[in-house]
């Protein structure tokens, strides 16, 4: 029971972590809003099923798809709708928002709702960890998981656009006057962390059916994992990661199932009372209260 | 992005004036003059003519419409008072189903007649909302708005964990009111009583310091004036308002129960606000005027409906940045011509 909890609660997290990372780079690393996130995770994968099944593509033809139009997709609608608003911070969540609710709508409009729409599981095996058997996916999962996190950390810090990433939401006047074109660099965040979405969307999704509703439960897990964690802090999205799937891991086993969801939002009520600007937080530290 | 000063009328831009009549009438000329006077006393008078025609003519369909888009009016005008006073708020859910379970409990357990239960549960909503917020009044911005946001959605579960105040099936068979044209009278005095109230109110000194408190708060704690005393005191003012709005509806529907905490009381006045437009007040009232009867009338569509209806938002919000009620209020009190520049 302790171990598989441990077990379980550690490959709840990753995938919470997953669902987070891409948020996180899009408002908290780049402070760009884009509330499409969920929809642009369940874009991703209905464009992978229509690429394996409708179109016969090989597997990693179809991921390779999803993943670049999912991030075009997110591009060319921050070029063309959000970019007119940014700035009034209330338009640029109401529109993106919109934007979601209406992909995800088309969706449910068009049909895409039933047990058919599975993506294939991409590791068949079982590993045996002290008595409790891991199934293949949630390994992938693991690693995938571990892989972006590495890969975001040293993006954000080793190279030029990482670091733009990083410039523009700290002070955007003194990053022009670096050279640095703001707008553009929001455009290709907003992109780059769709393509995380996507690539969260593939390893997660084999899990369970590809469903609409699955767009607004990722957004509002993204949403808490980023504020808990402190914006722009991708230890901090770790950590809360952590937090909050074992919290809701041990509810689940240990409490009713309803208790689940009161559990993990008491926990991000009393870090936010504790630590307004989540645990890690560190680029707005003047600006949360006062 | 384009730039039509520049590229076809060479170098011309638009200049905006204040017309001469606005002029006129802010002074005591207003009285002088039955045009300087009706000028001022049009764009108050018909909407609420309108809305009484409305309510008293349209099919009983349409009445109920109307009632319900004057609901989320309401709690648009309860975001927007909060937002002016720097307090962006996501939990407009919150306001509205503490006042809803407040009459419920009024009606269901102490027999309570409407007529009691909605002063009561404005003001101890109003009361318990400000309590239970007063631990986060030194939060501000996105911070402040997750823990509103997060709230509603916790006293949603917990009632459905703890099966209080009949847990999923919720309190019903409450006290309707006698008849549907009470319930437009109702909700249009209390839309008229908010708007012209807390438009007055934000438009006097005390007004001036919230609209401070959103600007700069620090220049005003620098000014030695105590901001969370003025914010509590404008929170009690925007969860009264709510909490009328929920109250109201757990009687028109005989019913309470924990959809009232659900998401859309908390988005839908966000929406009207963008659309509407943000810090007047009567914006956000518009754009619930708008949103409401819109989503109705797209309710022949099916599915299609949230797809449009989401679609019309983002082009609201993108194409009228500032808000149909800007917007309007500019084309009233102001005339447009172009003019040289350089010369």
């Amino acid at each position: 029971m302790l171990t598989s909890t441990l077990i379980y609660g550690f490959i709840n997290s990753v995938i919470l972590l997953l669902m987070a990372l891409g948020f996180n780079l899009t408002f908290g690393i780049s402070g760009v809003a884009n509330f499409a996130f969920g929809a642009l995770y369940v874009t991703a994968g209905f464009l992978a099923w229509i690429a394996l099944n409708t179109l016969g593509l090989p597997y990693w033809l179809a991921a390779g798809l999803a993943v670049l139009g999912t991030a075009v997709l997110a591009g060319l609608l921050y070029r063309f709708v959000v970019l007119r608003v940014r700035g009034l911070v209330v338009s640029e969540v109401i529109a993106t928002f919109g934007v979601g609710l209406a992909i995800l709508e088309l969706f449910r409009f068009l049909g895409f709702i039933g047990f058919e729409y599975t993506l294939p599981e991409l590791l068949d095996a079982e590993l045996n960890l002290g008595g409790v058997i891991v199934d293949g996916q949630r390994l992938v999962i693991l690693a995938v998981g571990a892989g972006l996190t590495l890969f975001l950390w040293v993006f954000t810090r080793l190279t030029r656009t990482g670091r733009a990433f990083r410039a523009i939401a700290q002070d955007e006047h003194t990053a022009l006057t670096l050279g640095i074109n703001t707008e553009r660099v929001a455009t290709v965040s907003v992109a780059f962390g769709a393509a995380y979405a996507a690539v969260a969307a593939l390893v997660i999704l084999p899990l369970g059916t590809i469903a609409v509703n699955e767009g607004y439960s990722v957004l509002v897990n993204a949403l808490a994992v980023c504020i808990v964690g402190g914006l722009g802090s991708t230890l901090g999205v770790m950590v809360a990661s952590f937090l909050i799937g074992y919290a809701q891991t041990i509810t689940a086993t240990y409490l009713e199932t309803s208790w689940m969801m009161v559990v993990s939002l008491l926990a991000i009520l009393v870090i936010l009372l504790v630590r307004p600007s989540g645990l890690f937080g560190s680029q707005k530290q003047l600006e949360e209260r006062i | 992005m384009s730039n039509p000063g520049k590229s076809k009328q060479g170098t011309r831009r638009r200049e905006r004036l204040d017309r001469g009549i606005k002029v006129r009438s802010e002074d005591i000329y207003a009285l002088n003059s039955w045009r300087e006077a009706i000028y001022l006393l049009a764009p108050r008078a018909f909407p609420v003519l309108a809305l009484l025609a409305l309510a008293l003519l349209a099919p009983l369909y349409w009445q109920r419409v109307l009632v319900s888009a004057t609901v989320f009016a309401l709690l648009a005008i309860s975001w927007d008072l909060a937002a002016s006073s720097g307090m962006v708020c996501l939990g407009q859910a919150l306001f509205f189903g503490v006042g809803a379970y407040l009459a419920g409990i009024m009606n269901h357990y102490f027999h309570l007649p409407p007529a009691l239960t909605l002063p009561l549960a404005t003001l101890g909503g109003g009361l318990i909302c400000t309590l239970l917020l007063l631990p986060v009044l030194r939060l501000r911005g996105i911070y402040f708005a997750m823990v509103t946001l997060i709230l509603p959605l916790m006293v949603e579960r917990i009632i459905e964990a703890t099966k209080i105040f009949g847990g999923t099936e919720g309190l019903s068979g409450l006290t309707p009111f006698p008849h549907p044209l009470v319930e437009s009278f109702i909700t249009m005095a209390a839309l008229w009583v908010a708007l012209f109230g807390l438009r007055r109110i934000m438009a006097s000194d005390y007004g001036l310091v919230l609209k401070g408190i959103n600007d700069n708060d620090r220049a005003v704690m620098s000014a030695a004036l105590n901001i969370y005393r003025y914010k509590a005191q404008a929170l009690f003012l925007a969860a009264a308002t709510g909490a009328f709005a929920g109250a109201f509806m757990t009687h028109a529907y005989m019913f309470v129960g924990m959809p009232v905490f659900a998401l859309d009381y908390s988005i839908l006045p966000i929406a009207s606000a963008a659309v509407g437009g943000l810090g007047t007040l009567a914006g956000p009232a518009l754009g619930a005027f708008i949103l409401v009867p819109l989503s109705e009338m797209l309710r022949g569509l099916g599915g299609l409906r949230i797809v449009i209806y989401a679609v019309l938002l983002v082009v609201f919000t993108v194409g009228l940045p500032e808000g149909v009620f800007h917007y309007l209020r500019r084309k009233y009190t102001q005339f447009e011509r172009w003019t040289e520049v350089g010369k």
